[in-house]
């Protein structure tokens, strides 16, 4: 039976980069812990020797000749807008190297 | 007229453009005139493209005066879930995180209907990045119910759902990753179909799971579905997943009589916790193809009960991966934060609401070290499994039939609380997104309380015209898809 405490889901969450408040905290730890124990049903299931399934397809990787193509002003511009913060063609973040 | 151009099939609306008996302005302005009555109450669209779509038509209109070539289903207003990108216009996935976003491309089915000069009227509301079976989950609303606006439409794909039921569309696209075209398509009595996995390209699909997602038509008939399938389809260089397959002519195949062709009745889809008039619509639709010549026989799909426990590792752990680029970086929502770290856990703790979070937080752990081969190695074996059911129930039939959903929409509020109750609505629908396979919802009877009831036909791996072939002739003898929501 799966366990989930209130340090696990601080952890995940720090993994995943979320922010939790407290009362999300304490439903996350119930609600993770109640879906695990119905997920841990396929542990009645022999998968020894069972490959698993990744894609329903064959897939191979797709790859393009290694050539530049030029992105129009246009785009770059439309790209650019969409960003919460810029300087010029940039996007602007806080300073990640001291 | 305008109560006629409402009630005109896609296919209809179409031919009479063509023939300049109406035109493609004539046509968006009538449905434009619903939505300003209708969308009130319903609330499918997160953006109405009033402006576009009039400029779109005329555009079609002097192709057509002109003499110029143009695509079948010319001059058809379509409503597009808000999941998929339209060059210049936002979207928002129904999250905060996206609500200013504005799409610098097209999608690659957007290019296709684009060629096909189909006018888009609208974005369609969605539970926020397609997760949930309701729409509750939407950041800006939640989609009512036409047939009852007090239940849900279903999900995740509500908005598309509701807005051809309501004919606030003639037509329109939603994605389905586990259900969520054919469960709402099924909630609100229309017509709702997922392709086999890479038959239709997903770039320009904002990415949920993306060994499931798949984009596919709703429509009011079989034979607008068809057409619009083919519309959409197709190989796309930019999709890796994407098939280089034939696309059928499927308006033609669809004609060819049942005689001959043998169902499938799986055992694990009649059981307890089926609804009872869910069951009976069901039942009497079997008895309609018997009539028609098809061969029904009982099968089993013995992995069917670990779909939903597959499904919820899968598609969540995909999910995670998938939403780490919503870091407030490039584009989207930022919050403000001391340093690059604090900035991405607020603007993502803020941005998000709580499915996503939830699921964010159910695939995170399942991937983390210690736990991916008890969770995601494990789902990815039964998923094996699951694929196999099928393999070997399509080696003795030609199509599967089952309900679509366990239940009729139910009410708004009802499963909000408890998220496991709200992933068992997908119990029906989720294998065939674990299969890569076909899947469509065709309208089957309503409840006494007046719900829809949808009756779901699964076919074998690109064969498309199986399932719509089974649908149609079950449509040309049934009159549930001539049945109006009063709203």
């Amino acid at each position: 039976m799966a366990k989930i405490t209130r340090k696990d889901v601080e952890y995940v969450a720090r993994l995943a980069r979320l922010e939790l408040t407290d009362a999300e905290k304490e439903k996350f730890t119930v609600q993770l812990e109640k879906i695990l124990d119905y997920i841990d049903q396929l542990n009645k299931l022999d998968t020894k020797d069972t490959p698993p399934t990744s894609h329903v397809l064959p897939l191979k990787n797709v790859w393009r000749k290694d050539e530049l193509s030029q992105c129009s002003g246009e785009i770059r511009e439309a790209l650019l807008k969409n960003a919460p913060d810029r300087e010029g063609n940039f996007f602007k973040v806080k300073k990640v190297i001291e | 007229m305008e109560n006629n151009i409402l009630n005109f099939t896609a296919v209809q609306l179409a031919n009479k453009i063509k023939a300049k008996e109406l035109s493609s302005v004539e046509a968006v302005k009538a449905y434009l005139g619903r939505i300003e009555k209708t969308e009130p109450k319903v609330k499918a669209f997160v953006t109405v493209l009033e402006e576009q779509a009039l400029k779109q038509a005329k555009d079609v209109d002097e192709k057509i005066s002109k003499g110029k070539a143009v695509g079948e289903l010319a001059g058809v207003p379509i409503a597009i879930k808000d999941n998929m990108l339209i060059t210049g216009t936002p979207c928002t996935c129904s999250s905060k995180i996206l609500k200013n976003y504005v799409s610098p491309y097209d999608a690659a089915v957007i290019e296709k209907l684009k060629k096909q000069d189909l006018v888009f009227i609208g974005k369609t509301n969605l539970d926020e990045f397609a997760m949930g079976s309701s729409t509750e989950n939407s950041a800006f609303c939640t989609t009512k119910n036409p047939w009852n606006l007090e239940c849900i439409p279903g999900g995740s794909s509500g908005g598309s759902a509701a807005s051809v039921s309501s004919r606030m569309a003639p037509i329109a696209l939603g994605s389905d990753t586990g259900g969520s075209i054919r469960q709402p398509a099924s909630c609100c009595g229309v017509v709702g179909m997922k392709p086999t996995y890479g038959r239709v390209s997903r770039y320009g699909l904002i990415a949920f799971a993306s060994s499931l997602d798949q984009i596919g038509p709703f429509s009011r008939t079989i034979e607008d579905s068809a057409m619009l399938l083919k519309t959409i389809s197709g190989y796309d260089a930019k999709d890796s997943t994407s098939v280089d397959v034939p696309v059928p002519d499927y308006n033609a195949e669809l004609k060819k009589d049942l005689k001959g062709l043998r169902i499938g009745l799986p055992r694990e889809y009649f059981i307890k916790g089926l609804d009872k008039e869910v069951e009976q619509s069901v039942k009497n639709a079997i008895k309609v193809l018997e009539n028609l010549g098809a061969k029904t026989e009982e099968i089993t799909l013995p992995y069917t009960e670990y779909a939903v426990a597959v499904y919820y590792i899968i598609a969540p752990s995909e999910a995670s991966a998938n939403l780490a680029r919503y870091d407030g970086v490039k584009f989207g929502f930022r919050a403000h934060g001391e340093d690059l770290l604090e900035m991405y856990e607020k603007t993502r703790g803020r941005g998000f609401g709580a499915e996503v979070k939830r699921r964010i937080m159910l695939g995170t752990y399942s991937l983390s070290s210690g736990y991916y081969e008890a969770y995601y190695g494990k789902a990815q074996k039964v998923r094996t499994l699951i694929r196999r059911d099928f393999e070997e129930a399509f080696k003795k039939v030609d199509v599967i039939l089952t309900p679509t959903a366990p239940t009729p929409a139910f009410k708004i509020g009802d499963k909000a609380d408890d998220p496991l109750q709200m992933y068992l609505s997908d119990i029906f629908t989720i294998s065939c997104n674990l299969a890569g396979i076909p899947g469509i919802s065709v309208p089957c009877g309503f409840t006494s309380n007046g719900l829809p009831v949808g009756l779901q036909v699964l076919g074998k791996p690109f064969k498309e015209e199986d399932i719509l072939k089974t649908a149609y002739h079950y449509e040309k003898n049934t009159e549930w898809h001539k049945r109006y929501p009063e709203v």
